[in-house]
């Protein structure tokens, strides 16, 4: 069961253009901003949209092929799709839910009941399949979405920003469960969202879409590490500075020079971990070769530490402790001086 | 406290019209109520014809209900989920009717289902049917005047209906035949049913269109409110009952439509 798809969709401002192929058992997340086409890709491949050129094809089966006009409407695709706010239908029970797409497809009652009943099981909701989804938590609704969304053993699942609705406890469960549904999923799984830890935590590799197109793509690890856009690193939470290497230097194109530990030349991207980041009031003296004067624009705390952003000829983000932000008398517009050490700046081709 | 107080100060100018306006609507049905002659009352009820008329009110009206639902509920999806062209201009001729002259429909039916009209005429002579001055007629213009609003009822539903449980249950396998059944219809059937109970009271008190097309035959097409208006010119006080009666039907309705239906619906 291998998904290979690429979706062509012109609709409005947006403009997607999508290549995807996911493997037997393989978990590809497509991580990308509100407004990417995220979704869009997700109604095309369920079957919800047909898409405006492209092809989309699961093993031998064509479910979409634009120059050739097949579409195969959502209802005849052995897909399982779980939507963000679960969506169980109000007017039946949970296990009513569950065994719903075995009713469409004609299985008989008491072979539902008794799927409907194991899967109930193994997503943990034992005796609670007579109740109505009005009764269940948040948590509880996305196990059974989650089930009724596997229950007809699709060949394809698509889960759309499936534990965004959920508070954060419930999320760290609900994220664990989910990991262990889909080890155990024979199918291929696409996963949109826009929340990194949910793709770094579910997928086997990644897609970055922005405004429509894939604008990176590697294991979950990779992408985190060398992030090749600003929406990327934002989420990874890395300073990315693009530039020529010049030897062990790498001229930035906004203008400045960092310092790294490899030789590179041409294009590069340099990256700056933000508890890399070191701050002083004065110019510190010493081994760190990487010393700019920056300005604090923006604080947030983050867990036990802040988060500054730093302006200045090279724009910088600092984790540093509450305590040092604190005896460092850091204030918005305060003026002090950052240090990387060389050895601490990822620089990767462009 | 103090604030609550000033809110429910209303302003002079707004209170005196609004105490004139409930007076308006209440008086008239309290009147009504006045002039009932009480101690009569079980020998009106009873009297021949009324029963009868009532009768023919009741089964008409669900007839007339009934055959909306059975038009107007499909009718409202394709206004409500279809992409078909022209479906705003489809959407005001279905409503035409609400805001017709009653008597002008029963006219236009006529012209249509009349022995002489262009179906009717064709119904004569193919199969030797014919509509005006039948209860066959009264349903049928019961139902001209009624089903809009079932209509109308029943598309509001399907718009405030999230959609997206369609979109899920066509992933789980369900063409749009079995997703209409089995989650469209289950999630407006509160809709449903209060436009069913606006159309039935709309139909139970039609008197344009049914006396126009149907005519006013005691027994086949006098319904409630012709005899109502029959009564009185001869005898006032069967009128001051046999409104009564109507009046007690559509307070219950109303009893009906608010706690069983509107308040949840709207909820």
């Amino acid at each position: 069961m291998t998904l290979d798809a690429r979706v062509v969709v012109q609709r409005g401002s947006l403009s997607l253009d999508v290549e995807l192929a996911v493997q037997d058992g393989e978990v590809l997340a497509v991580l990308g901003p509100n407004g990417a086409g995220k979704s869009t890709l997700l109604r095309v491949l369920a079957g919800l949209l047909p898409p405006d050129g492209g092809r989309v094809s699961v093993d031998d089966a064509v479910w979409d092929d634009v120059p050739v006009r097949t579409h195969l409407p959502a209802h005849r695709r052995s897909v399982g799709v779980v939507f963000q706010d679960a969506l169980l239908f109000p007017h039946l029970t949970v296990a009513e839910n569950v065994a719903f797409g075995l009713r469409t497809r004609g299985v008989r009652t008491a072979e539902r009941r008794a799927a409907a009943g194991e899967w109930l099981t193994r997503v943990g909701l034992d005796g609670l399949g007579d109740r109505r989804p009005g009764h269940l938590s948040g948590g509880q609704a996305q196990r059974a979405a989650l089930a009724r969304a596997l229950v007809g053993e699709p060949a394809l699942l698509l889960l759309d920003e499936p534990l965004s609705a959920l508070d954060a406890r419930t999320r760290l469960v609900v994220r664990a469960e989910v990991r262990r549904h889909l080890a155990a999923f024979a199918g291929s799984t696409v996963l949109v969202t826009h929340d990194p830890v949910d793709a770094m935590a579910l997928a086997d590799r990644v897609v970055v879409v922005e405004e429509g197109r894939v604008v990176q793509a590697g294991t979950p690890e990779e992408v985190n590490r060398r992030p090749r856009t600003d929406y990327v690193a934002r989420l990874a939470g890395l300073s990315l500075l693009p530039g020529t290497g010049e030897g062990r230097a790498v001229r930035l194109d906004a203008g400045g020079v960092v310092a790294v530990a490899e030789e590179t030349s041409g294009p590069v991207f340099a990256a700056v971990r933000p508890e890399s980041v070191a701050l002083y009031l004065a110019r510190p003296e010493g081994s760190p070769r990487n010393v700019w004067p920056v300005r604090l624009v923006g604080a947030t705390p983050h867990g036990a530490t802040v988060r500054c952003e730093l302006a200045g000829e090279v724009p910088l983000v600092a984790d540093v402790t509450a305590g040092a932000f604190a005896e460092l008398g850091l204030v918005p517009g305060a003026e002090v001086w950052a240090t990387v050490k060389a050895a601490e700046v990822a620089v990767y081709q462009r | 406290m103090s604030r609550s107080r000033e809110g429910a100060g209303i302003p002079p100018p707004l209170l005196v019209p609004a105490a004139l306006g409930v007076a308006f609507l209440v008086l008239p049905l309290v009147g009504l109520l006045v002039r009932t002659p009480w101690s009569s009352l079980g020998r009106q009820l009873t009297a021949p014809g009324v029963g009868e008329a009532l009768r023919l009110s009741i089964v008409s009206a669900s007839l007339a209900t009934l055959l909306s639902l059975l038009l107007g509920v499909p009718l409202a999806w394709v206004l409500a989920r279809s992409r078909i062209r022209g479906r705003s201009v489809l959407r005001a001729l279905v409503t035409v009717p609400l805001v017709l002259p009653p008597v002008v429909g029963g006219v236009a039916l006529f012209l249509v289902l009349g022995r002489q009209g262009i179906v009717g005429s064709w119904l004569d002579e193919a199969f030797g049917v014919t509509i005006p001055f039948t209860t066959t007629a009264v349903v049928l213009a019961e139902t001209f005047v009624a089903m809009p609003f079932l209509v109308v009822s029943v598309e509001g539903a399907l718009r405030a209906a999230d959609a997206r449980f369609e979109d899920v249950a066509a992933t789980l396998g369900a063409d749009r035949w079995t997703t209409f059944r089995r989650v469209t219809l289950p999630l407006v059937a509160p809709g449903v049913a209060a436009g069913a109970v606006l159309c039935w009271a709309r139909a139970l008190g039609e008197f344009g269109a049914t006396i126009t097309f149907a005519g006013n035959f005691p027994g086949t097409t006098q319904t409630m409110p012709l005899a109502v208006y029959l009564a009185l010119q001869r005898d006032p006080e069967a009128a001051i009952v046999l409104s009564l009666v109507l009046l007690a039907v559509s307070l219950a309705t109303l009893l009906l439509l608010r706690d069983r239906w509107l308040g949840r619906a709207q909820g």
